[in-house]
Order: C-alpha cells, then sequence, then structure tokens
C-alpha cells in the first residue's frame, strides 16, 4: 500500500533506497501489445463466420425460433436429461461395486469384474443398444425361476417388460458403469496406503474404511473425469436414436423429417446440448470444492462468492482510500487474474 | 498437561495398577518370524513388556524393528511364532489345538485395543481434527456423539491442541499432525500403544513437542512400545531398550545397560554412530 508520509529530510538518493526497503514494489507493469492485436484478429474472424451463418439463406431463422421451445422438443430435452442422470446415478454405483470388486482379495470377484469391463468396454455403444433394443429377437420371453428345472416364479414378454426407454437405460448403464468403474478404481488407488492401515489401526473394518476413509478421498480424483464422462453421457444418449427413444435429437429428426428442416432442427438441438452441457458443469464445481476440503489451506471463493465481493467493492468504492482490508485483499486477486 | 488416559481399566492392563508379582506380561512374543520375498527379516524375535512399561526399540534402519511393530496389531501376518496382548493370540485363534486364521472383523476388534501412531502421520486429511480423533470412537466403538466430542476435545487439550480442533491436517505443522494423530489412538482407549518412529518425519523444533507428550503418557502408566532413534528419549523414559539389528534381537535391558554400558559390539557402534 502506498504511505502518504512526507519524505524524510535526508539524502533524497538515499531516503529512495530506504523506502524501496520498506514498501512493497511499485512497478509499471509489462505491456502486452501481442495480446491485443491477436484478439483483434480472433473477434473479426468470428464475426465474419456469425454473419456468414446469419446470412446463410439455406437457415431459416424463424424455424429455429418456431422450434426451440416446441413441446415435443421441450419433452425431448426432459427424457435426455433423466436418461442423463438416472444412468449416470446408476452406473455410478455399479462402478464403485466393480472397482471394489477388482481390487478385493477374492479371486472370483476379481475376475467378474475384470470381465465385467473387457466386454462392456470391448464392444461399441451403438451396437449394445441395438443389442438391449431386440433383445425380443434373442429372448422372446423373460422368466424367473430355477435354473435347468421347470419352475418359474414369473415369465413375461421381452418386449412389454423392457420398452423401448427401459432398454436404452439399460444399455447406457451398463456401457457407463466400465468406464466408471476403472475411474473409481484409479481413484482408490491414488489414496496412500498409510491411509487404510490408520483406519485399521483404529479397530475400523475393511468397509467402514472404504466408505468413510478411502471412499471420501478418492472422490477427489474421480470427480474431474467423470465430469467428462457425464457429459458424454449426454450426447451419447442422441444414439438411442436407433432404437427409438424419444429423447430431443430423436424428436427432431422425426420433426425435421416432416418438414424438411434438417439444418434448423440441428441447430436447435445444439443449442440445447450446449446449455444443458453448461448446466451439468456447475454440479462439478461445488463437488470439487466439497471433496477438496482438507487438501488446500484455504478454498477460494465460489463465483458467487466473487460476484458479492465485487458488489461490495464497488458499494465501498466512495469511502475513498481508507478502504478496509477486504478490498486490498480483492485487488490483489484481480491483479493476479490478469 | 497430566494424565492424558482416561478413566483406569480394570483388570491387569490397568495404567499404574499394583501388578502381583508373576503377573503375566501384557505383550508376548515368542520366536516371531517374517520373510518379505523369501527374505527373513525377523529371525524369531521373543521379548515381553507388562502393563504399564515402556519399551524402546532400537536399530539401524532394515534391522526389523519396523516390521515388528506391525506384527503386533496384525498388519502384518507373521509366518512363525506367536504374538499375543492380554493373553490373546493376535491374527489368530487356537482351538482345540489348532490355529485358525481369524477374519477380518475380530482382527478389527482385535485392533481396537492397540493404537498405533505412525511415522507419516497418516492423519485423514477430509476430516478436521476433532474428526480424525472422534471418528472410530463414534463409527466403531458406536459411542453417542456428544459424549465422543467432549471426549474428542479433551483429547486435543491434552495434547495442547485445544484451538485447532477444527483444523484440517494440511493446516496443521509436523508436530501437531503428530500430536491429534496421538489424540486419535487415546480415542479408543488402548492397552497398548505402539510408535513406529514418530519424530522421524519432524523438523528438529518440533520434535521436542512430541516426546512431551510421550513422557506424560508414560508417566501416566500407558504400556508403549517405541521404534525410535531418540536415544535420549529412550534413556529417559524406557522402562526396557530392546536393540534390534538384521532381525534378531542383540541385547535387551533397562537403559542403563543397554545404552550406558552396551555388551555387543553391534550395539556400541550403533549407538556410537547415532549419538
Amino acid at each position: 500500500m502506498l504511505s502518504t508520509s512526507t519524505p524524510p529530510d535526508t539524502n533524497p538518493r538515499q531516503s529512495l533506497a530506504e523506502e524501496a526497503d520498506d514498501h512493497d514494489v511499485i512497478a509499471v507493469p509489462l505491456r502486452h501489445p501481442w495480446r491485443w492485436v491477436f484478439a483483434a484478429v480472433l473477434a473479426v474472424g468470428f464475426a465474419a463466420m456469425a454473419a456468414s451463418l446469419w446470412a446463410n439463406e439455406n437457415v431459416n431463422h424463424p424455424t429455429i425460433n418456431e422450434f426451440i421451445l416446441d413441446p415435443r422438443i421441450l419433452d425431448g430435452v426432459v427424457l435426455t436429461l433423466v436418461l442423463t442422470i438416472v444412468s449416470m446415478v446408476i452406473s455410478t454405483v455399479l462402478a464403485v461395486l466393480l472397482a471394489v470388486m477388482r481390487l478385493s482379495n477374492n479371486p472370483v470377484m476379481g475376475a467378474l469384474s475384470w470381465l465385467y469391463v473387457w466386454v462392456f468396454r470391448g464392444t461399441p455403444l451403438l451396437i449394445q443398444i441395438v443389442f438391449w433394443g431386440y433383445l425380443g429377437l434373442l429372448y422372446s420371453q423373460i422368466s424367473l425361476g430355477i435354473p435347468f428345472t421347470d419352475f418359474t416364479v414369473f415369465s413375461m414378454d421381452t418386449n412389454t417388460l423392457i420398452p423401448a426407454f427401459a432398454a436404452g437405460l439399460l444399455a447406457l448403464t451398463l456401457n457407463q458403469a466400465a468406464y466408471s468403474a476403472e475411474i473409481v478404481r484409479a481413484g482408490m488407488l491414488s489414496v496412500d496406503e498409510g491411509q487404510h492401515e490408520a483406519a485399521y489401526s483404529v479397530g475400523m473394518s475393511p468397509t467402514f474404511t472404504l466408505f468413510k476413509v478411502v471412499l471420501p478421498q478418492a472422490m477427489r480424483v474421480i470427480i474431474p473425469p467423470m465430469g467428462n464422462e457425464t457429459i458424454s453421457m449426454l450426447k451419447n444418449t442422441s444414439l438411442l436414436s436407433v432404437i427409438a427413444v424419444l429423447e430431443v435429437y430423436t424428436v427432431a429428426t422425426q420433426i425435421s423429417s416432416q418438414n424438411l428442416r434438417q439444418v434448423e432442427l440441428l441447430v436447435v438441438v445444439s443449442c440445447w446440448y450446449l446449455f444443458l452441457t453448461t448446466i451439468l458443469s456447475i454440479p462439478q464445481y461445488y463437488l470439487e470444492r466439497h471433496f477438496g476440503r482438507g487438501n488446500a489451506r484455504s478454498l477460494p471463493p465460489t463465483p458467487l462468492e466473487r460476484v458479492w465481493s465485487v458488489v461490495r467493492r464497488v458499494g465501498a468504492l466512495p469511502r475513498g482510500p481508507e478502504a478496509d482490508p477486504a478490498e486490498s485483499q480483492n485487488q490483489s486477486e484481480r491483479t493476479d487474474a490478469s | 498437561m497430566t494424565n492424558l488416559l482416561s478413566d483406569p481399566r480394570p483388570g491387569p492392563s490397568a495404567p499404574g495398577a499394583e501388578r502381583a508379582p508373576g503377573a503375566d506380561p501384557l505383550l508376548v512374543a515368542r520366536k516371531v518370524r517374517k520373510s518379505f520375498s523369501g527374505v527373513e527379516v525377523l529371525k524369531g524375535i521373543s521379548l515381553s513388556v507388562d502393563a504399564g512399561e515402556v519399551m524402546c526399540l532400537l536399530g539401524p534402519s532394515g534391522s526389523g524393528k519396523s516390521t515388528f511393530l506391525r506384527c503386533i496389531n496384525h498388519l502384518e501376518r507373521i509366518d512363525g511364532g506367536r504374538i499375543s496382548v492380554d493373553g490373546e493370540l493376535i491374527g489368530y485363534a487356537e482351538r482345540r489345538g489348532k490355529i485358525y486364521e481369524m477374519n477380518r472383523r475380530e482382527v478389527a476388534r482385535q485392533r481396537r485395543g492397540i493404537g498405533m501412531v505412525f511415522q507419516r502421520f497418516n492423519l485423514f486429511p477430509h476430516m478436521t481434527a476433532l474428526e480424525n480423533v472422534t471418528a472410530a470412537p463414534i463409527g466403531v466403538r458406536k459411542l453417542a456423539r456428544p459424549g465422543a466430542l467432549t471426549r474428542g476435545q479433551e483429547l486435543l487439550d491434552r495434547v495442547g491442541l485445544a484451538d485447532l480442533a477444527q483444523s484440517y491436517p494440511a493446516q496443521l505443522s509436523g508436530g501437531q499432525q503428530q500430536r491429534v494423530a496421538i489424540a486419535r489412538s487415546l480415542a479408543m482407549d488402548p492397552k497398548l500403544l505402539l510408535f513406529d518412529e514418530p519424530t522421524s518425519a519432524l523438523d528438529p523444533e518440533l520434535v521436542g513437542d512430541v516426546l512431551d507428550v510421550m513422557r506424560t503418557l508414560a508417566a501416566d502408566g500407558m504400556t508403549m512400545i517405541v521404534v525410535t532413534h531418540e536415544v535420549g528419549f529412550a534413556r529417559g523414559a524406557a522402562d526396557k531398550v530392546v536393540f534390534m539389528d538384521a532381525g534378531v534381537v542383540v541385547e535387551s535391558g533397562p537403559p542403563s545397560r543397554v545404552l550406558d554400558n552396551p555388551q555387543n559390539p553391534r550395539t556400541r557402534a550403533f549407538l556410537d554412530s547415532v549419538m
């Protein structure tokens, strides 16, 4: 902070030196002219691209406006979101189970988990979706009973038991579990062996250790790739169009096959996917903060807290130079960010 | 800091209890052997520790002292011999002349009575100091939360960390973390405390605080086995010093004999090198 004290009446040179010793370095910041040039070139380029798209006569803007909030599209968006969230939640539970099995001392469990990951990660998702969609061709009836006997508890037509929605959900969940299992396993392996030993030394059981000590710490490593997987999943739901699940892309293709406005409906769908991926990355940020507690000496402020601190700063401006210490902290943050 | 221990426990393991002559020692190890991938690191360790006694294990690195310590709470399973604490075989059950391996739940139950303090502290980084201390009492012993929190705060007070109960391990210095770790192991009211080089990872100026807490514990009658390089601590606090080298006990006895008048040339060479 600047000192307002009068200069001491000694040799001016010496006083400058002393001042430099006592106070923060006040230097003219380094200029970066090329950043401005580069930014300007990019801005012109983007503007030209946007203008050409906007002015393209093959794109009918009123059609985009007409369908972006169409009830059928909105229903598709809801279904897409439901598919994404439900399959991510169930697959994560499955993934933890698979990872624990893989890391257990039980060789049968380990082999089973390995086999699962091998099968579901080794075949294309599209084929798995079609497979579950056409399960009725493989087994026309699904029955529950004792193997190799005639005793059955119930028996049901496959296409009634597993409608397209359930088949799609099944395909996405089972496939995702294989990928997530490896992420969870990596997270669990990242936890130091000393943590297990410390937990065992106070008499915790392996299960208690897993849930209270290992998984909470593994979460810090697991969440960023899982955020990635969630966004991947959101977009993979569009593959369910091959078995006619009415998610947003299927709905859009149905509409465009009637009005022949393919490009416009693709723009509508892309806008919705972009919107949904943006929304889905918010919980990731807060989950990372939650599970990162104890790892940083102090947590950085959330975006909301940042907004508030700026509001407070602006409110504090008229008070003049004798502002509170919080303000100077904000200033230093701003300098860091630039 | 006085009386780090909670209420005195009944039975032969009660701290400072008057023991009848000839009472069974708290820890008995007989001919303990342990190999890692063909290399024998413990070649028949036999020793015993009475309740209320402090035993220091000294020796060059690689002599097997940490491995032996880890065998006592079954973090390592032994290949030969017997270890029993309070008359109970560790990690195995003896029925009708046969030895059965214990399942993990039974091992966990045994470990509740044996505290351990690690060289690298191994605090749970996602929990505050107080949560570290109370996690096992609440989750494993199923103590009521308010009582466990009060007792946890009390233990933190007594290791000199009353104000840091809500801090996370990353916010504490090494010495403070190690004292939280000691409080954590005390929270289970163990009858035996194991220390695995508790001050080796600390800056020199922080060692004193941790050793002070350990001396207080020793004075309060806690039974302790300490693997350490702090010869000064061993001289002041230990009832018995055991010098190990290459997987065998070379020399053991009171500190006045082993540390000040060592008989074995290997002991003498080691003490010369560390002092």
